[in-house]
């Protein structure tokens, strides 16, 4: 049984260099975007206000919150790790000659590839104790640990689609050739196929690796102390001023974008420069 | 069953083989004996090519025998493995493994496969490439070579498995002009020394020069066949004499 992919990247693509929107190039928004944010600081500067002024503000709680994003990081990392081996595996499984073994493959790759994040970062939250008691021995299930199990089920599916995919986007000739060489199915897919999937495999891996890192912010909803909750309860400590939302929110937003937007730069080139080999 | 070889070594009898509802072979019958060079020549779709791709097992078939030394490949115990270790295929589409340089492509299958050891593997394949002229292309990957170049690689590839018997399914159908000479030429040397060989192929001129035998195929039956010489000169049937006037 052959399944049609529904990822982008499996079929045929030829990156466009970026057209300059208006003429504008990318810096040029991020210039736009500081003195949007940092704008208004200025003119509570200028207007001499006793207050301390929202950039000011901002650069006292900025240790915190980088620690805030330094463990998104860590919850990223995890997850998509924990997320590419389980996915793996259910990849595999799903082009496995046993029927049943493909079939709750298959089942599990589509049903967490159509769950909702969110749905399932609150079922492992709330399904899972908050220790297992093994042997006698109690280990502990901090709510970080819960959030990583959870954002890796949709990373898993996700993996688990991609490689599929890719074993599925190899010429047939591969297999026949590696067949009448008398080489066995796990050596086929081990010496001939699986290496030249990582190719293929590695762009939409790590643009599933962006939007997971973006997605780790869901974390805060369950109560993980990463930046979001942190940006929250610093606005809190501030008095709520309406005034700090921009700055605060913004400076999150730029962290994310200075650390997604070169990854998704590098994928970019990456598509290139196979579609160039290929 | 031990096979001797005065028995022929590649035996079809009434080997019939559907896709679904589509019948492509029709009870096709033909001995290779130790040595032979055999063409199978016919119009497109005709199913040469399922035909050979039936004797390594690649194709599965529905009635009928085909010995392979004397092994029986119709059988669903049949050691797919052991018996493709004796029966070496080239193909059309060259299909080099291309993450793989050209004596990377030769050597891995008797390193993974047949366990030999690695350096000795490493000369036999530098010995294969050069035997067919592809002397100084040993580190170069497929993406690098010409057609014909890696069509010689895939010929040293499926050589270095020691195989007793080499089917070839249409292996310059896909190729420049300029470098059919070359590959044709290679499988000339190999015919020479005396491997058994099945060939698929559209190279009349070829067929007539290097093959033992020629079968004629339409519509999944052998409709005629014989020595090359009678065979072009003296053909019988209605549609080989319609093919052939089309070809030659």
């Amino acid at each position: 049984m052959s399944y049609k992919t529904d990822l982008p990247v499996m079929k045929p693509f030829k990156p466009r260099e970026p057209e300059p929107l208006l003429g504008f190039r990318p810096w040029h928004f991020v210039v736009i975007a500081l003195i949007a944010v940092f704008g208004p600081s200025l003119a509570f500067a200028q207007a001499g206000v006793p207050l301390l002024t929202p950039f000011a503000v901002l650069l006292d709680w900025v240790p915190l919150l980088l620690q805030g994003f330094i463990f998104n990081l860590a919850i990223s990392f995890l997850a998509m790790a924990l997320g590419t081996a389980l996915g793996t595996l259910l990849g595999l499984g799903q082009i496995s000659l046993s029927r049943v073994t493909r079939g709750v493959s298959w089942f599990l790759t589509q049903f967490f590839r159509n769950a909702p994040w969110l749905v399932l970062l609150f079922f492992a939250m709330f399904l899972l104790p908050f220790e297992i008691n093994l042997l006698g021995l109690s280990i502990p299930f901090p709510d970080w640990f819960k959030a990583i199990l959870g954002l890796s089920l949709p990373v898993m599916a996700n993996v688990s689609e991609i490689v599929r995919g890719a074993v599925k986007s190899l010429p047939s000739g591969q297999w026949e050739a590696a067949e009448s060489l008398a080489y066995s199915r796990r050596q086929t897919l081990w010496l001939i196929i699986l290496p030249q999937c990582v190719k293929r495999m590695l762009p939409p891996w790590m643009n599933l690796y962006s939007i997971l890192t973006m997605a780790t912010v869901l974390a805060s909803i369950v109560g993980v102390s990463e930046v979001m909750t942190l940006t929250g309860q610093a606005l809190a400590a501030e008095g709520g001023r309406p005034e700090l939302l921009a700055p605060f929110y913004g400076f999150v937003l730029l962290l994310f974008f200075a650390y997604c937007y070169p990854i998704a730069r590098f994928t970019v080139r990456l598509e290139r420069k196979f579609a160039v080999i290929n | 069953m031990s096979w001797t070889p005065a028995e022929p070594m590649v035996s079809l009898k009434e080997v019939h083989k559907s896709f679904g509802t589509l019948k492509v072979l029709n009870g096709v019958s033909l001995d290779v004996m130790k040595g032979d060079v055999i063409c199978i020549i016919g119009p497109s779709g005709s199913g040469k090519s399922t035909l050979i791709r039936c004797v390594n097992a690649l194709n599965d078939i529905q009635q009928g025998s085909i010995l392979v030394e004397g092994q029986e490949v119709n059988d669903p115990n049949l050691d797919k493995l052991e018996l493709r270790k004796k029966v070496g295929m080239v193909f059309q589409q060259y299909n080099l493994f291309p993450h793989k340089t050209a004596l990377q492509n030769v050597m891995m299958a008797p390193v993974r496969v047949l366990k030999q050891d690695k350096a000795k593997a490493e000369a036999t394949a530098r010995a294969l490439l050069k035997k067919v002229r592809l002397e100084g292309k040993e580190g170069a990957y497929p993406g690098e070579l010409s057609g014909g170049q890696q069509q010689r690689v895939a010929i040293a590839r499926s050589l270095a498995m020691q195989p007793d018997v080499m089917l070839f399914d249409e292996v310059t159908a896909a190729l420049d002009p300029e470098t059919v000479g070359e590959v044709l030429q290679t499988i000339k040397d190999l015919a020479e020394e005396g491997m058994t060989c099945i060939l698929v192929t559209h190279e009349m001129a070829f067929a007539r020069e290097v093959a033992d035998h020629i079968y004629f195929t339409d519509r999944g039956v052998i409709v005629e066949h014989g020595p090359p010489e009678t065979f072009f000169k003296n053909a019988q049937d209605p549609r080989t004499k319609e093919f052939l006037s089309q070809i030659l």
